[in-house]
């Protein structure tokens, strides 16, 4: 007897029973189904915060100062005070050969008024290294100047969230002034907008201006105190070493002992990447952990029909031994027709999942990454389940002695 | 004519109770080529062991079994699956065919085991057996949509694809109606004078009557041996 027929024999006692079959596969249809969606969906969105977190500036390094901190309560990131544009200017001045652009940057939050309408936006005082330093353009208009940062002058870039709240869709908003905070500040250009980042924020939600007149205008501090600095590296290979210097040059400005621990954090892109790569493989383990207790379960699942199966079909076992047919024979059909009905199951949760995580992506308007690796796996483990599963059932079938199953009643 | 099946001193124990049963108690018999027996006796007389251990489904507990002069008594299940598919046809009390399989597909199948005809060849055989045991219309019929009668011919049909020399009835006719039953043992008396050897158990005298020696067993032993003229 041939593989061919044995396929057959398969293929007929499946289709005899058309509902319980794909009862049967609706657990591994299940399993393989969630398992692709879900892993599609994770993958995409950690592909799309990966994308985000490198647009996010070219070899960006971040230097925060410590957090601020009064006893017990932490201000959070960016709060200390311990950090001046001072160290930024010495930072571009003395490690130029490690580092191409560096921008101290003060955040505020402001209302800011055109004419009749007004709007809550963040503005970030920056140095002229800015759009370098986050790859970012103006689309219209031009970057305020080093003169203009130098001399505290009142201009300021605006992004095309905030152009769109305080202007109509007809003006043209270059060399009007605008207040923010009651201040007037005239708008030289238009930032090219950039979307939200992977975090969900409007970067174009922004207003850029230079720190210093940021500092004395929005802030009236006269203590020269940063929210953060960005640096923009020549090369990531060098950031082990630029960051030691770094470290090295602030330590020395801030007058630290041995003893005193750095009132500063940098940050780089390399390590939130490393989190999000952390997080989606540990993702990845469970969702292959969960994928095998279903799988595991729609295993079970054929064996018990399967076992069902052959006590139904006894006599037809019987009849099969009396004319010729060898446990081997029997061993096949039955082993067979558990592999067809696991690898279609698996072959229609690859569909249903391929196709369910493409619907949730366009629904939700979220990126969807099929990885044809774990769906091609999940498929063919499911066949493998089949194997194991239909082997107990079959090989009591081929145990049978041929005698008793034609007596059986 | 030469001896087809020879056993010498054939037992069948069983010892699933307290006492061993002796189910077969040291039979002995030839059956030649082209012969027509019946079995007969009162159930438990081990007519059916009988019938089971000749066709290659049980293995005798001792003793020696030829058949067509190879010894088969101390047999693989794998060895006596390929004998069984090759010499012996079988012929079912209860028909015993494929469900929802049509008449034809059933009459296939010893030779979907055997693959000694391609599959062209093995419609055509079908269809001529079928033609044979008067069914020529009927090949794609379920065994549902066919009478007792017809379903005992799909069957006899089934057994005769592997061309067989000897066929094992058990009871063939005792699912039938008189009407039917004599058109089955017409056909066995047709098949007999073709030179098929054919060994049936029977409790009916006059479905034994078609046939041209009659065993009668009782308790395991063969009591009388009439072979008619």
């Amino acid at each position: 007897m041939n593989l061919i027929m044995i396929f057959k024999v398969a293929l007929l006692a499946i289709a005899r029973n058309k509902a319980r079959s794909l009862l049967t596969c609706l657990g591994i249809i299940v399993g393989i189904a969630a398992v692709i969606a879900v892993l599609a969906i994770g993958k995409g969105a950690s592909t799309m915060m990966v994308k985000e977190i490198s647009s996010m500036g070219n070899n960006l390094v971040m230097v925060f100062p410590e957090r601020g901190r009064r006893d017990a309560v932490s201000a959070g990131m960016g709060q200390g005070q311990t950090m001046t544009a001072g160290d930024a200017m010495a930072i571009k001045r003395e490690l130029s050969h490690l580092v191409s652009a560096v921008s101290p940057t003060v955040n505020v939050t402001c209302q800011m008024v055109y004419q009749g309408k007004n709007w809550q936006s963040r503005v970030s005082g920056v140095s002229t290294d800015m759009p370098a330093i986050r790859n970012w353009d103006v689309g219209e208009g031009r970057f305020f100047s080093e003169d203009e940062e130098l001399t505290y002058q009142r201009v300021c870039v605006i992004g095309t969230t905030v152009k769109a709240n305080l202007f109509g869709e007809d003006d043209d908003p270059i060399g009007r002034t605008i207040r923010i905070k009651g201040m007037p500040f005239k708008v030289v250009g238009v930032l090219e907008p950039k979307g939200a980042n992977g975090w969900g924020q409007d970067q174009d939600d922004t207003v850029m201006a230079p720190y210093t007149t940021v500092g004395r205008v929005l802030l009236r501090s006269t203590f020269k105190a940063i929210n953060m600095m960005n640096l923009s590296l020549h090369s990531m290979d060098d950031l082990d070493e630029a960051k030691r210097e770094i470290t090295a040059l602030l330590r020395q400005r801030h007058r630290l002992a041995d003893y005193q621990d750095d009132d500063f954090e940098t940050r780089d892109t390399t390590e939130i990447m490393n989190t999000i790569g952390s997080v989606s493989s540990l993702m990845t383990i469970l969702l292959t952990a969960v994928a095998a207790i279903s799988l595991l379960v729609g295993g079970i699942g054929i064996m018990n029909i399967m076992l069902v199966s052959v006590t139904e079909r006894i006599k037809e076992i019987g009849l099969r031994m009396a004319i010729g047919a060898t446990p081997v024979n029997i061993l096949g059909q039955f082993i067979l027709e558990a592999i067809v009905l696991s690898t279609v199951g698996g072959a229609i949760g690859v569909a249903v999942g391929v196709g369910g995580a493409k619907l949730i992506g366009e629904i939700q308007n979220w990126p969807i990454l099929i990885e044809w690796s774990s769906a091609t796996g999940a498929f063919l483990f499911s066949s493998f389940v089949g194997l194991f599963f239909g082997f107990y059932p079959a090989y009591r079938a081929s145990k049978l002695n041929p005698i008793d199953c034609l007596r059986y009643e | 004519m030469s001896d087809l099946i020879e056993i010498r001193d054939l037992k069948k124990i069983y010892s699933a109770g307290e006492e061993p049963v002796a189910a077969l108690d040291g039979v002995s018999l030839t059956i030649d080529n082209g012969e027509f027996v019946a079995i007969m006796g009162a159930s438990g007389s081990g007519k059916s062991t009988m019938l089971n251990i000749l066709g290659c489904l049980d293995v005798p507990t001792s003793g020696s079994y030829l058949l067509d002069g190879i010894e088969v008594a101390r047999r693989s299940r794998r060895e006596l699956a390929v004998i069984r598919n090759r010499k012996l046809g079988f012929v079912f009390q209860n028909f015993n065919l494929l469900p929802r399989t049509s008449a034809i597909e059933n009459v296939e199948l010893p030779d979907v085991y055997l693959g000694r005809l391609s599959h062209a060849q093995r419609r055509k055989r079908a269809k001529d057996l079928l033609e044979r045991v008067g069914l020529g219309g009927r090949g794609t019929h379920t065994p549902a949509e066919l009478s007792g009668g017809q379903q005992q011919r799909v069957a006899i049909a089934r057994a005769l694809m592997n061309e067989p020399p000897v066929l094992f009835a058990d009871e063939p006719t005792g699912n039938l109606d008189t009407k039917s039953s004599v058109e089955i043992m017409n056909l066995f008396t047709e098949l007999s004078n073709e030179g098929i050897t054919i060994v049936m158990v029977t409790h009916e005298d006059d479905i034994a009557a078609y046939a041209k020696r009659h065993l009668v067993m009782r308790d395991g032993r063969l009591i009388k041996d009439d072979r008619r003229q």
